[in-house]
């Protein structure tokens, strides 16, 4: 299969590679996938006072698909609010990244990566509302 | 040395350079087209610009295009694979499609074309169960079937319709469209591509084929195996050119030129040789040429002598003598049907080849006691 | 340490671009001296070798037969035991459904085992729809067949029983002659899938009561597009053909054959018998090379398959906490497969280590290292330095490597599978 420029230049070049501390309060974790299905996204933004994502990190186990949309969704979410993250679909980051139908599956988990971040980060600080 | 005359092109024709070369070329290239790597991704793009050039060749869809090991493969899919129970073929069909068995028979006329009003008759009782495979153009004869009118009559009952253009494909303009059949049958050998590929082409590429070979998921699922690299580019090649010699018509012509010149001479020389099927529409380089009363073997083996090839029948019967069952199909006299040889031209056939060949039959049948016309 | 030098190959020749050829399983390049062999046959040579009326089909046919031969002699039979097909899956196909439907109305118990290549697979699958029985054995955890379970499952109904020498995912080498023992002692015909075997390590259809064997020709250093089944003729194995019409190949097999491609795999065979020897040694010292290097330097991988009952040729690797598909992309310097080349279109792990008992998550880890005839030592050198670099850089992107640092045991995590 041949993989989209973009794709192969997310793989080689991989933006905000790493970790951010995950008891700071700050800090939301989204752990999404499983080893048994070949991948697993860990996606972590930083959320300032005024709820707006000022870093992203992420680390992922997975084909160049997945390591690609795991980096891309860390360039847009930062700098958004946690709504407009949110609001990321999924089918704009295969088509950012020109996904063949077979490796869409890769976007749709890190769409689900983004909301996971967003979920832990609402329950930590409190702002969960189905918590309510 | 004296140039060897090769005149049965409907047996096998000589490989064209180009396709040598494209071959050769190839030959040299690793990778597996299912490989996902670039070696795999380099084959893969050789396999599929193949598939495109046979597709163009009979106005079809590429992905309607299923490699096979030759045109016998890709006629025992098409029966086996089209998923009907009831086969009705015509009685001049190449021994792949006759010896599979369990089928009626389509009886033909005097020049060797279908019987439509049979086929209408036949398929009235079983509509819609039925495949009918007809061929478009015969290999011991050249004549062509009406195969859009065949079609016609398989539509109004329901029936599918597989055409083995094994002989066609190549030498006339083939459209799987215009031709309104189901499945196409190619050969890549007979046009000067390699022994050993041909394709069964669908007309619809979503049809629901079931498989002969099971194994990987090659060829949509429709074929496994891994693919004929070599040969399946040979093909393509020669589908491209073949193609571009259909649409020039100095070419067709000129080997047209060529055909009618010999069964004028052959006829002229030799007033009581019979040309068969010469009133139907045939392929441009088919002679059936018969000496009424010679056996067909013996002229064979008088002119392979004189360093003329050519065939008695068709040559798939792994050596084997026998009577042609298509010249009995058509009704033809048995001194006249044993007596028939084949001499089929392709691309590389010359005028000389026309005069050795005119000259060692003529003399063969002035040795047989034939009278001889020196006039003209 | 050079002894043996790889043959030249300019088809492999290492240019700029160009990665590194490590899928031998996949398929192998031609050899040039078989290129040679087979150029004349589409150039100046020509002909329908079933046209016994001139003397370009007689040549034809003598080169046909002359290959035949050659396919016999490095399996021990006799040149009228073998056909030609266009493939090993045609010929795996003919011997089993071929077999089956010839003795239908006597047997109808079929066994084969798990790990066989797909288009066994798929044809056993095939003939249980038609009804017939089959039992698929497992195979342990080194990947080999156990012969006690063999044994206990031929029974009076079974008319064949199909195990492959030498397997196209983790090249482990069956007990090829206790199975053959086995099934000439039950009354069962034998078949065994060959494509991988043939070429790499000996065989001897009589020794090992072989009844029924596929060969391929793109496995072994010739064309793609033509394989061999060897059908034994005393005692006589009967099977109905697949493809009719013509009657070539003793009517089992019709279709015009291609000179061109029987002369490949004959010539291909004549240079694998005659080099079998000196090569497995010399693979087998480049495949200890590149193994040795990846341990040393990389830890947690594991080689999936014995190691000592395996062609010298095959490195199926799990490199755990790295996805296969992406330490592919991440090895583009180098061409090898994750699971098998006919099936990695799929996001399945593959069928083969999941039978070994893998783990999802360690058969999605694998990679594939194909050696073979062109490899040389500086191919190995490159791809340890290449593969150590990828992992090291994938398992720092790795969550799940992280987990491993840590000293989490990804197991007890609750995944939510998607």
């Amino acid at each position: 299969m041949a993989y989209s420029d973009k794709v192969i230049d997310h793989y080689e070049h991989p933006r905000n590679v790493g970790a951010l501390d995950k008891d700071d309060g700050a800090v939301g974790t989204g752990l999404v996938g499983a080893p048994a299905c070949g991948d697993v996204m860990k996606l972590q933004i930083k959320v300032s006072a005024e709820g707006i994502i000022e870093d992203a990190k992420f680390k992922t186990f997975g084909c160049g698909s997945a390591i690609a949309s795991s980096s891309l969704v860390t360039e847009w979410v930062k700098g958004k609010t946690l709504d407009e993250a949110a609001a990321i679909k999924n089918t704009d980051i295969a088509q950012e990244l020109a996904l063949p139908p077979v490796k869409i599956h890769c976007s749709v988990l890190a769409e689900d990566a983004i909301k996971a971040a967003i979920a832990d980060y609402k329950k930590k600080s409190g702002k969960d509302e189905a918590a309510e | 040395m004296s140039r060897a005359v090769y005149l049965d092109y409907n047996a096998g024709a000589p490989v064209r350079p180009e396709v040598a070369a494209a071959m050769a070329e190839v030959l040299r290239m690793a990778g597996n087209p299912s490989s996902v790597h670039a070696w795999g991704r380099a084959a893969r793009q050789k396999l599929e610009q193949a598939r495109a050039q046979v597709a163009a060749l009979v106005d079809a869809d590429p992905a309607g295009v299923v490699f096979t090991s030759g045109g016998t493969e890709a006629n025992a899919l098409a029966l086996a694979g089209c998923g009907r129970v009831h086969r009705l073929v015509s009685a001049v069909e190449h021994p792949s499609i006759l010896d599979a068995g369990a089928a009626a028979t389509l009886p033909v006329d005097r020049l060797g074309r279908v019987d439509l009003v049979a086929l209408d008759t036949m398929l009235a009782g079983q509509a819609g169960a039925t495949l009918v495979s007809v061929m478009l153009a015969n290999n011991e004869t050249g004549v062509i079937q009406p195969i859009s009118e065949v079609s016609r009559v398989c539509r109004a009952h329901g029936a599918l319709l597989h055409c083995d253009a094994a002989q066609a494909g190549g030498r006339i303009p083939v459209s799987i469209r215009h031709l309104n059949a189901d499945f196409l049958t190619l050969s890549a050998h007979k046009l000067g591509g390699p022994a050993g590929v041909g394709a069964l082409v669908l007309a619809d590429a979503d049809f629901v084929l079931a498989p002969i070979l099971l194994g990987g998921g090659q060829e949509r699922r429709r074929r496994a195996g891994t693919e004929n690299l070599i040969g399946i580019v040979g093909f393509g090649t020669v589908a491209q050119s073949a193609g571009g010699d259909l649409s020039d018509t100095n070419t067709i012509s000129a080997l047209r030129g060529l055909r009618d010149r010999l069964e004028g001479r052959a006829l002229a020389r030799v007033p009581r040789a019979v040309l068969i099927a010469a009133e139907a529409e045939r392929l441009p380089n088919t002679v059936c040429l018969a000496l009424p009363g010679v056996a067909a073997q013996t002229q064979v083996m008088a002119l392979d002598l004189a360093g003329v090839m050519v065939s008695a029948g068709a040559a798939c019967s792994s050596g084997k003598v026998a009577e042609s069952r298509v010249l009995a199909a058509m009704g033809l006299e048995p001194d006249l049907r044993g007596s028939a040889i084949r001499v089929s031209l392709g691309w590389d056939t010359r005028p000389e080849d026309i005069e050795s060949f005119l000259d060692a039959w003529v003399d063969l049948a002035r040795r047989k006691g034939f009278g001889i016309s020196e006039a003209a | 340490m050079t002894a043996i030098g790889a043959k030249p190959c300019p088809t492999l020749a290492r240019r700029p671009g160009t990665p590194v050829y490590l899928d031998y399983q996949a398929t192998t390049p031609c050899d040039p001296r078989v290129v040679e062999a087979m150029l004349p046959w589409f150039t100046e040579k020509f002909g329908n070798p079933h046209s016994r009326n001139h003397a370009y089909g007689w040549e034809a046919e003598e080169a046909v037969e002359k290959a035949r031969e050659q396919v016999a002699a490095i399996i021990g039979a006799d040149a009228k035991e073998v056909i030609f097909t266009s493939g090993a899956t045609e010929s795996n196909n003919l011997a089993l459904k071929g077999v089956a439907h010839f003795y239908k109305d006597k047997r109808n118990h079929i066994v084969t085992v798990v790990t066989e290549h797909k288009c066994v697979l798929d044809t056993c699958r095939h003939l249980e729809q038609e009804g017939f029985t089959v039992t698929y054995l497992p195979v342990k955890s080194d990947g080999l067949v156990d012969l006690a379970e063999l044994e206990a499952a031929i029974t009076d109904q079974t008319v064949i029983v199909s195990v492959m020498a030498v397997n196209n995912e983790i090249g482990v080498i069956q007990p090829i002659a206790e199975i053959g023992a086995l099934c000439r002692k039950k009354g069962a015909f034998f078949h065994t899938d060959c494509a991988q075997a043939v070429g790499k390590i000996p065989l001897d259809v009589n020794a090992m009561n072989i009844d029924l064997m596929s060969i391929s020709g793109h496995k072994i250093y010739g064309p793609k597009g033509v394989g061999a089944l060897y059908v034994r003729r005393r005692p006589r194995v009967r099977l109905v053909p697949l493809i009719t019409g013509g009657g070539q190949e003793r009517g089992m097999r019709s279709g015009t054959l291609s000179t061109p491609l029987c002369v490949g795999i004959g010539e291909a065979c004549a240079l694998a018998q005659a080099e079998m020897a000196s090569e497995a040694e010399r693979l087998k010292s480049l495949r200890d090379r590149l193994l040795g290097g990846l341990k040393q330097r990389l830890p947690e991988i594991y080689v999936n398959g014995d190691l000592d009952h395996r062609v010298p040729g095959n490195l199926n690797i799990s490199f755990a906490f790295v996805e296969g598909e992406g330490l592919m992309m991440g090895v583009k310097e180098l061409a090898v497969s994750s699971g098998s080349a006919c099936t990695s279109a799929s996001l399945e792990p593959s069928y083969v280590l999941r039978a070994l008992g893998l783990d999802a998550e360690m058969a999605h880890t694998s990679l594939r290292f194909g050696l073979g005839r062109f490899t040389t030592e500086e191919d190995i050198t490159f791809a340890i330095d290449h593969i150590v670099e990828a992992v090291e850089h994938l398992r720092s992107m790795s969550p799940l490597w992280d987990m491993h640092l840590e000293g989490v045991d990804i197991k007890s995590i609750q995944w939510a599978e998607h």
